[in-house]
């Protein structure tokens, strides 16, 4: 639908848009303030940068939420797209509701109740049968491909039944075996769509406190439970500088991303081009 | 394309090609149980299996020993099972008067909350829909761009906002509106902001999704035959973007419900919602069976959203 937009929706718009980004924007100019104190300025400067790249504790979390978001995007994005492709290729199963719902339910689960769960679920298995023996890593990373999984199968599910069916039909009668056209056609074809979910894995993992702050150990902290941890008391102008960078590198992935997905589409065009001319 | 294909594909070979057929589909039954084996097992021990333990332990007794809860099932000294359920947790929540206000005031704030993003979202959504092919690719970005950043700096950053000496204050203060700084920080309107903030892009994109989809035709005919504008849009738009309205309401309100890091960082203890007072009896408390029975009571209330939200996306599914 394309209209014409009235004054009153303009107004909304730049409304909305003012409020999404004015706190954000004030955030990482305070993180180049002088002062101790985050609203009251006291000079331009870099010093909680300094402040932020000396804190050993930091590195050490920004290390493990790195390694975590880097397991948990891997096998979700497997796991995913292994539910994605049962979900829409394999018709009526045993179990497909309960399976389906399993799918869902975890999109929409408070994050206290996923956690809570997850946690008195290891702590149980720890008692049954001394596994998980500690807490941190292991368990965090289970969590997070629990309810990263559901957000891949999402994607992959709207990719599959984009694609539809027919190239997979003619080479399975063309003699190819299933594996092989799974190999050689659906997944290069599903490609961009587990990327996309391995980002929004790696993303949410790397975002997530709750459920986190839930099932880890001692000593065990992610970027976000050291950062809310150091909030809860307060501002911190170090937090300011940590906060910009992580906006900064967040806004250049999504830039790149967004281009790359343009590139893609101009040379799909392109290509799409070639193959016409080449019909006629 | 692919249909000229598809013909000269299964031409030629008939009887060796349903020979075929059959054997390629019984190697495919064995690839289909093991590529569903593997997502299905995960689910049924990380997230299912879980829900059952919590549900379990809602019934037991608190004790002092480790897990802190007693066993529901015990062997006595005859060999017989005794299964003993506790319902003493419930019973206490709910004639609790803590409980009873926190659960009631969580539902206050994400109601309130949501009709605040419906408001906001609404005109937001319908003013990105009618704006030109570039600028509706701007826009979109825009409004997604914040999801991908950090959902705990993005409350962080309303903190610096709304403090005594905030940015908000100071500004007040140096233009002479006020002379003492307003509280906003650690009170319930700092609440709502935290939510409406974080959760407005997830009433905004389907919102968007559904009205991209509307006929314009619909409101052309209208006008011809004599519609002004505003009667237009609450006759024919807003009917016809009620899915959007469901699903986009239902989207803030759930997780809203639950919403633990928020009313932490923006209510400090001052604000009474669930999730927060179950993180807090959990960790601080460890009165596991009374967190449990929480938690289940929580998930009662929100089965009936949550199911209406499914109902609404299989059909939306369906439509397709």
């Amino acid at each position: 639908m394309y209209g014409k937009r009235s004054t009153f929706l303009s107004v909304m718009l730049a409304f909305g848009l003012a409020f999404f980004y004015i706190p954000m924007i004030l955030l990482v100019i305070y993180s180049f303030n002088y002062s101790k104190l985050v609203p009251v300025w006291g000079g331009w400067s870099l010093r909680w940068y300094e402040v932020l790249f000396q804190s050993e504790e930091v590195w050490n979390a920004v290390a493990l939420s790195l390694k975590i978001a880097l397991v948990n995007a891997t096998f979700a994005t497997i796991l995913g797209t292994l539910a994605g492709l049962a979900m829409v290729r394999f018709g009526r199963f045993k179990g497909r509701t309960l399976f389906g719902g399993m799918l869902v339910a975890p999109l929409v689960m408070p994050e206290v109740i996923t956690g809570l769960s997850l946690l008195v679920l290891f702590i149980t298995l720890k008692q049954l049968i001394g596994w998980p023996a500690e807490r941190g890593f292991t368990t965090i990373t289970i969590a997070h491909i629990t309810f990263s999984l559901a957000y891949v199968a999402v994607i992959v599910q709207a990719r599959l039944t984009g694609m539809g069916q027919t190239l997979e039909e003619a080479a399975l009668d063309l003699g190819a075996k299933p594996f092989k056209v799974l190999t050689a056609i659906t997944l290069p074809r599903l490609a961009p769509g587990m990327i996309s979910g391995w980002l929004l894995a790696f993303t949410l993992s790397l975002d997530d406190l709750v459920i986190a702050s839930f099932v880890t150990g001692p000593g065990a902290n992610t970027l976000p439970i050291l950062i809310f941890s150091r909030i809860r008391l307060g501002l911190r102008p170090d937090i300011n500088a940590l906060a910009t960078i992580i906006i900064l590198f967040v806004a250049v992935c999504v830039a790149l991303a967004a281009l790359l997905m343009f590139y893609q589409q101009k040379r799909q065009e392109l290509d799409q081009k070639i193959a016409n001319q080449g019909d006629a | 394309m692919s249909d000229t294909t598809q013909d000269m594909a299964t031409q030629p070979a008939d009887s060796q090609s349903s020979l075929f057929r059959q054997l390629a589909r019984r190697i495919q039954s064995r690839w289909r149980s093991i590529i569903l084996f593997v997502p299905y097992a995960w689910l049924l021990i990380f997230f299912l299996l879980p829900f059952f333990i919590v549900a379990k332990i809602s019934l037991a007794e608190i004790v002092i020993a480790s897990p802190p809860f007693s066993n529901m099932i015990e062997w006595t000294d005859e060999g017989v099972m005794n299964i003993r359920l506790v319902f003493d947790n419930f019973i206490y929540i709910l004639t609790d008067n803590l409980y009873y206000r926190t659960y009631l005031n969580s539902l206050k704030i994400s109601i309130i909350s949501t009709i605040a993003c419906l408001l906001i979202g609404y005109p937001m959504a319908y003013g990105i829909v009618r704006s030109g092919p570039v600028a509706k690719r701007l826009l979109l970005f825009a409004v997604i761009l914040p999801f991908w950043t950090s959902f705990l700096l993005r409350v962080y950053a309303w903190m610096g906002l709304l403090a005594d000496r905030g940015t908000i204050n100071n500004l007040l203060i140096s233009l002479g509106i006020i002379d003492e700084p307003i509280r906003m920080l650690y009170t319930e309107f700092a609440v709502y902001i935290g939510i409406v903030y974080t959760y407005l892009p997830f009433m905004i994109l389907p919102l968007y999704a559904n009205m991209e989809r509307l006929d314009n035709t619909l409101n052309e005919a209208a006008a011809d035959l004599g519609s002004r504008p505003m009667n237009t849009f609450f006759k024919v738009t807003l009917p016809l973007t009620i899915p959007g309205i469901v699903a986009g309401s239902l989207l803030v309100f759930i997780p809203a419900t639950g919403e633990y890091v928020i009313p932490d960082l923006l209510g400090g203890g001052n604000v009474l919602m669930i999730g927060r007072l179950l993180f807090n009896e959990f960790s601080a408390n460890t009165d596991w069976p009374v967190a449990s029975a929480v938690a289940i009571i929580l998930l009662v209330l929100l089965v009936l959203p949550m199911t209406i939200y499914q109902y609404f996306q299989g059909k939306a599914a369906e439509g397709q």
